[in-house]
């Protein structure tokens, strides 16, 4: 299986890798998904300003693939409005990736972990 | 550090390069000696049948058998496709129950799988935590239905190494007409191993495992006493009815190279392998945390060349992506072509984590101490990097117990 040049830089340069402090948990939304038994876990947070996504980052446990489709997926959040950021279909992952059939679960992975983020934030809004 | 070429080999479980030896003797064979060894009118026949009955020789004296008792086949694939179809057709009058063992090549399993559709009960051992198949829990499974055993000598994935000869004496001192089959293909030409030792009825092995070409395998068939099977190609009667088909002269002549360069050099190469061996598991585990090692370690357990790593909270298909230009394979699911962990890690009770974090090493009769000490600093700077990924690495430095979590599995 070969990797297509998209996957490997991301894998190679990964973008916005890391974990948000935990004193800025206010603004914080943390998605965690996957499971260490499927050989899949994202864990993606985003940083809300002003309803928009100030910046994101995330933590992979998964294959070539999956590193790529979280990297990608920070890469496109950052500045969207939550809203738009819950519309990002894993087929947009797909295509930029070009990942093969085979790998099309990680893309949706990462469409789940960005809802997951979502949804993580807005919980703690309407509990502030 | 000496000069390191890249891209490394280390695969060999998967396969391994022709020794120039082999192809040496191969090569008169294509385009000189290119007769059809069942010619029996000429010379190109006649050099090409000397050739081939040469080469049967060699292979049978690697494993402590007869040339006679050689049929040579496609691959083990095939050999053992023959045994199992074979034996289990002539014998089904003494019986309808075959023993395995679920850690075996899928080439015995989905044989058997058939075996199952067609009416024949099979029994699946489990195998210890350290992949171990003890006599007693065969001889606890045979029944005066059983015709056959199949246990193989070597485990591709975990290197374990099965003892045979206390296998084959409990198989046959509970009933001396169950057969026993053993796929010897990784252990063949590495460990010590012998037909008559092992009480053995049916033994396949490869050329491609053993540093000959692919393409070429052969079964080995008892003749004192006479074991019968049911051939599955038919055509011409070759291999004394057992296998028709032209032989392929140059590949026999290749695996009877290679064979005996096994034989000649086993012994020195198994100290070689096992000393590059132990370099690169305390290479490894020496600066890295959290590595467990598959399968037994102890001596005389475990092929020389062998190693099989778990790295925690590392995905195996990254970390393999990581070591580019080092062949070597993973038993996670990303790398299959059905997103399933290896089944033989699950059937030794090796968690699904562990599973999708494991690398297997096979170092081969063409591997440097230069080359492991490349890998041991590729494969730590890679684990490292990949944990600074990794949310369960996180998770971990932090004290949280993984198992506790929540997960929501897609």
């Amino acid at each position: 299986m070969a990797y297509s040049e998209k996957v490997l830089d991301h894998y190679e340069n990964p973008r916005n890798v890391g974990t948000f402090a935990k004193d800025e948990g206010e603004d914080v939304g943390t998605g965690l998904v996957g499971a260490p038994a499927c050989g899949d876990v994202m864990r993606l947070q985003i940083k809300v300003k002003d309803g928009r996504i100030a910046d994101a980052k995330f933590k992979t446990f998964g294959c070539g693939s999956a590193i790529a489709s979280s990297s990608l997926a920070t890469e496109m959040i950052k500045g969207m409005t939550l809203d738009q950021a819950a519309e990002i279909k894993n087929t947009q992952i797909v295509e930029e990736l070009n990942l093969p059939p085979v790998k099309i679960h990680c893309s949706v992975l990462a469409e789940d972990a960005i809802k997951a983020a979502i949804e993580d934030y807005k919980k703690k809004q309407s509990s502030r | 550090m000496s000069e390191v070429k890249l891209p490394i080999f280390m695969d060999n479980h998967s396969t391994t390069p022709v020794d120039p030896r082999v192809l040496e003797a191969m090569l008169p064979f294509f385009t000189q000696h290119f007769g059809n060894a069942a010619s029996r009118n000429h010379v190109f026949g006649w050099t090409a049948e000397a050739a081939v009955e040469n080469a049967r020789n060699q292979v049978a004296a690697l494993i402590g058998g007869d040339g006679k008792e050689i049929v040579w086949t496609s691959g083990a694939t095939e050999a053992n496709n023959l045994a199992l179809k074979g034996a289990a057709s002539f014998y089904k009058k003494q019986g309808n129950h075959i023993i395995t063992v679920e850690t075996e090549h899928k080439s015995v399993l989905d044989t058997c799988k058939r075996l199952q559709r067609e009416g024949y009960e099979v029994t699946y051992l489990t195998p210890q935590k350290d992949g171990i198949v003890t006599p007693e829990m065969v001889t606890a499974a045979m029944t005066d239905k059983t015709l056959l055993v199949s246990i193989m000598l070597a485990n591709n994935e975990i290197g374990v190494v099965q003892d045979v000869n206390a296998l084959g004496a409990a198989i046959k001192a509970k009933n001396p007409k169950t057969l026993f089959h053993i796929d010897a293909v990784q252990g063949a030409g590495k460990v010590p191993f012998d037909v008559n030792a092992a009480k053995a009825d049916l033994v396949a092995v490869t050329a491609h495992k053993m540093y000959g070409p692919k393409g070429i395998g052969a079964l080995w068939v008892r003749r004192k006493p006479r074991i019968r099977i049911d051939p599955q190609i038919d055509g011409g009667g070759h291999e004394r009815g057992m296998r028709s088909g032209t032989l392929p002269v140059p590949l026999i002549v290749g695996f009877g190279k290679a064979a005996a360069i096994a034989k000649e050099e086993m012994a020195g190469e198994a100290i070689r392998l096992t000393a590059l061996r132990e370099r690169l598991y305390r290479g490894i585990t020496s600066r890295l945390p959290e590595t467990y090692v598959n399968g037994s370690l102890e001596p005389g357990r475990r092929l020389p060349g062998n190693l099989n790593i778990s790295f925690a909270f590392v995905e195996g298909e990254s970390l393999l992506m990581a070591l580019k230009d080092v062949a070597v394979s993973s038993g996670s699911a990303c790398t299959s072509a059905s997103l399933e962990p290896s089944y033989v890690l699950r059937a030794l009770g090796v968690g699904d984590e562990l599973a999708h974090t494991s690398i297997r090493f096979g170092i081969g009769r063409f591997n440097t101490e230069a080359e492991i000490d490349y890998v041991i600093d590729l494969v730590v700077k890679s684990v490292e990097r990949l944990r600074q990924l990794s949310p369960l690495w996180e998770m971990h430095q932090e004290g949280i117990d993984i198992n506790s979590i929540q997960w929501t599995p897609h």
